[in-house]
């Protein structure tokens, strides 16, 4: 394989599609970590250049991990519509781009082509993507799901209501959950991270949730994010689940670390199509993001934009209802400031959205990257502007028990009446109803969190 | 050990600081401070009056009060609630920034700035240095990881943070007692302001609780740009019974005086947290007070010298 370039009169080579993906990559801390990112500004564009020049069947060939030994590849391989496959096999990741962004190709044409793509040949495209090229490209590409409503249509943003709690009050967990409602946040999911991952805990948190939706009738899901063992047991054992979550990785082994397998992930499925309490079809809610595979040295010497690429694909497999990237919350070692959580974000919402998934973004920083809450809200406007399905909404943005910040309850609607955008249908009726919204404009009504004490 | 004990213990180290002049009750010293403050601004000498009809603006006199006290932070600024005393319950039922009210979709401005309040002190913690003067007070003399490019590359390559570099192996051979019963180091970590917060009051405790135990206290330094890994290169160096290093934790929002004590017996090369101990969460009002994580501290060194283990095997060995 000669892999090769001129670029101002200098030479550059490199040995193999692995590095020349790494080095292709807009700059990453992650990637310099893992030693696969560019020397130099230039060593970066002439790695794009050749890249442009790669046939989209070379990057099916060579996946980051070979198919005999990771059931990731297989997962990924084994869906691909080798007739939609053979039409584009030829084409070069340079054209690829452009046929995307071409004004002829339409929303239709692109999602019959994502039925024919390997994660790999999605990761290289993006590479050759500026940030405004994976704006526009992801807003021609509506991915929508349905639970007990619906997400991701055009004109629509919802946002996941995500009200922790140091210690898992149930009190305190309900007090967050009113004052989000009250702003509209909830149409994604009512989704808690848990401190404790017991039974008796989380089975505890679906029944409070489940009251919730029931007593207010609110046309939307509950969830709470414990390992996916906790909520197989939950089902199993009769509890309300709205949503069955877990984190995934774009590697066996990576996937290894967080306890779970393909062939867990397919009986959990399984149970919620039979268990979980809202209409679907979709039930299913995945997290991922960028350099998660690195960190457990599960990422085989490839870099982590296509490590992430590949959770898509794996999450493909379940038709889910939401997946979003938790884009800044790994820290500076893989993603080390406003300008890389951007990046990432942009790219990972254009990837998710590629190949066919509802995608959204949990816009965030840890407070020792160098961002703020700034920087995260110029993503979410970027990532509205491209059609992103969801946004996290937190008291504030502050997470009391993950310590880290996101976007707020008051950013959904800040972003709905910017964009001319509203809440998913259903609960927009229900907002309506209760008079915290008019015409897609919260009422003076909204921002109350003490009109949900008494029914 | 039970709380009395323990109270009985950090009772009896603090009187003995407190007759030696060793540490002096920190809440008074503030408030003299605060007041000689107010007593300036308020001053007419320094704020000239003038008549307000101006409108100029020179007779303005702006002199707030702090937004972060707890009574402070939990004003509602929710316009007109439906219940009033009702969203006050929500409000104290969680730490969570709710109750905040908005000016149409955003926020109210006292919840902004006090948002914003908290972020600007955690980032002040990050990307600080400790006061060379608090060191210069205990008489550390300080040595440098393997990072040599800044708060950067602190951030960006932990493995460097966990490496001493040649000219610090050199010094600390050079000015510590080798074989020590407790060798006790301070290292920034992620957080200047947990070390400034908190060392005056531990450091003495576990100094005197040392001795008084009969336990000889090694030499201490300040190690700049470490990582919780570090001590297995003083470990190896200094061949310490135990190695304790006080290092400031990763900020959250607007709690940077967070500090945790890592322990851990005989630490060498290979080690891992599955080998230490940790006192963490220390900080005053609502952490482990730093008096209490002193006698702790003490109590462990202790409990590993006995048992010759720490972390798991400590555990297994109990």
């Amino acid at each position: 394989m000669l892999l090769r370039t001129k670029l101002h009169g200098k030479i550059y080579e490199f040995p193999d599609i692995r590095l020349l993906m790494g080095k292709a990559n807009e700059e990453k801390s992650g990637d310099r970590l893992a030693g696969v990112g560019a020397e130099t500004a230039a060593e970066r564009v002439a790695a794009k250049l050749i890249l442009a020049e790669v046939p989209l069947s070379v990057l099916r060939e060579n996946p980051a991990v070979p198919y005999d030994q990771d059931e990731i590849t297989r997962v990924i391989q084994d869906a691909v519509d080798e007739s939609v496959y053979n039409e584009i096999k030829d084409w070069t990741v340079g054209e690829f781009r452009e046929w995307i962004l071409s004004d002829t190709t339409t929303t239709e044409m692109i999602h019959r082509v994502s039925n024919g793509l390997a994660a790999e040949m999605i990761a290289a495209v993006t590479k050759l993507m500026s940030n405004l090229d994976l704006i526009y490209g992801a807003k021609k590409i509506p991915v929508t799901a349905h639970c007990n409503n619906t997400i991701g249509a055009p004109g629509t943003l919802s946002s996941r209501n995500q009200p922790n709690h140091p210690t898992d009050s149930p009190e305190g967990i309900r007090a967050e959950i009113y004052e989000g409602l009250s702003y509209g946040s909830g149409d994604s999911v009512i989704g808690i991270n848990p401190v404790d991952d017991s039974y008796s805990s989380v089975s505890r948190l679906l029944d409070m949730t489940y009251d919730i939706i029931k007593t207010w009738n609110i046309p939307t899901q509950n969830c709470v994010l414990s390992h996916i063992t906790t909520q197989m047991k939950c089902m199993q054992s009769g509890s309300p689940v709205g949503l069955v979550f877990q984190s995934i990785a774009g590697s066996q082994k990576g996937n290894d670390s967080f306890g779970i397998s393909v062939g867990m992930i397919d009986e959990a499925y399984e149970l919620a199509k039979k268990h979980c309490f809202p209409k679907g079809p979709n039930f299913m809610y995945f997290e991922t993001g960028q350099g998660s595979e690195l960190s457990a040295d599960a990422h085989n010497g490839w870099d982590q934009l296509v490590m992430e690429a590949r959770c898509y694909g794996f999450a493909k497999r379940y038709h889910p209802y939401q997946v979003n990237t938790v884009v800044g919350f790994i820290g500076p070692e893989y993603l080390y400031d406003a300008r890389q959580i951007q990046r990432a974000g942009l790219e990972d919402h254009f990837m998710g959205k590629l190949t066919g998934i509802p995608m959204g973004c949990d816009a965030c920083y840890t407070n020792h990257a160098r961002a703020d809450q700034n920087a995260i809200e110029n993503l979410a406007v970027m990532l509205t502007a491209a059609g992103c399905n969801y946004f996290m909404g937190l008291p504030m943005g502050d997470d009391s028990m993950l310590s880290y910040q996101s976007t707020s309850f008051h950013d959904a609607p800040t972003l709905r009446q910017l964009f001319k955008l509203r809440p998913a249908p259903e609960f927009e009726k229900w907002m309506e109803d209760l008079g915290l919204i008019k015409n897609g404009v919260l009422t003076e009504k909204a921002g109350d969190p003490s009109i949900f004490l008494k029914r | 050990m039970d709380d009395t004990q323990l109270a009985a213990i950090v009772d009896a180290i603090v009187r003995e600081l407190k007759e030696s002049g060793a540490v002096k009750p920190a809440a008074s010293s503030l408030d003299s401070q605060a007041a000689s403050v107010s007593t300036n601004l308020s001053s007419p000498s320094v704020v000239p009056v003038k008549s307000r009809t101006s409108g100029s603006g020179v007779n303005l006199s702006i002199d707030l009060p702090d937004p972060t006290t707890p009574q402070a932070r939990n004003t509602p600024r929710v316009k007109n609630p439906k219940d009033s005393n009702g969203l006050r319950a929500l409000m104290a039922s969680t730490t969570a920034r709710i109750g905040v009210g908005r000016a149409g979709p955003r926020y109210s401005t006292a919840s902004l700035l006090l948002f914003q309040g908290d972020h600007a002190v955690t980032q002040d913690a990050l990307y600080r240095d400790v006061d060379q003067k608090l060191l210069d007070e205990f008489n550390l003399f300080t040595v440098q990881t393997k990072v040599k490019g800044g708060k950067q590359e602190y951030l960006l390559r932990p493995d460097l943070g966990r490496q001493l570099s040649d000219d610090a192996k050199r010094t600390i051979n050079e000015k510590c007692q080798k074989n020590v019963n407790v060798q006790l180091v301070v290292g920034d970590g992620l957080s200047a302001a947990a070390i400034e917060a908190n060392l005056r009051q531990i450091f003495p405790v576990v100094k005197q609780g040392v001795q008084n135990a009969g336990l000889t206290f090694g030499t201490p330094f300040f190690i700049k740009y470490a990582r919780v890994g570090v001590m297995n290169d003083v470990g190896e160096l200094v061949k310490p019974d135990v190695v304790v290093l006080l290092i400031g934790e990763r900020p959250g929002l607007g709690r940077a005086e967070s500090m945790s004590a890592y322990m851990g017996y005989k630490p060498k090369y290979g080690d891992t947290d599955a080998d230490r101990d940790v006192v963490c969460n220390i900080f005053e009002n609502g952490g482990t007070n730093p008096l209490e994580a002193g006698a702790y501290v003490v109590q462990i060194a202790q409990k590993m010298r006995k048992n010759q283990a720490s972390g798991v095997k400590l555990k297994l060995a109990k």
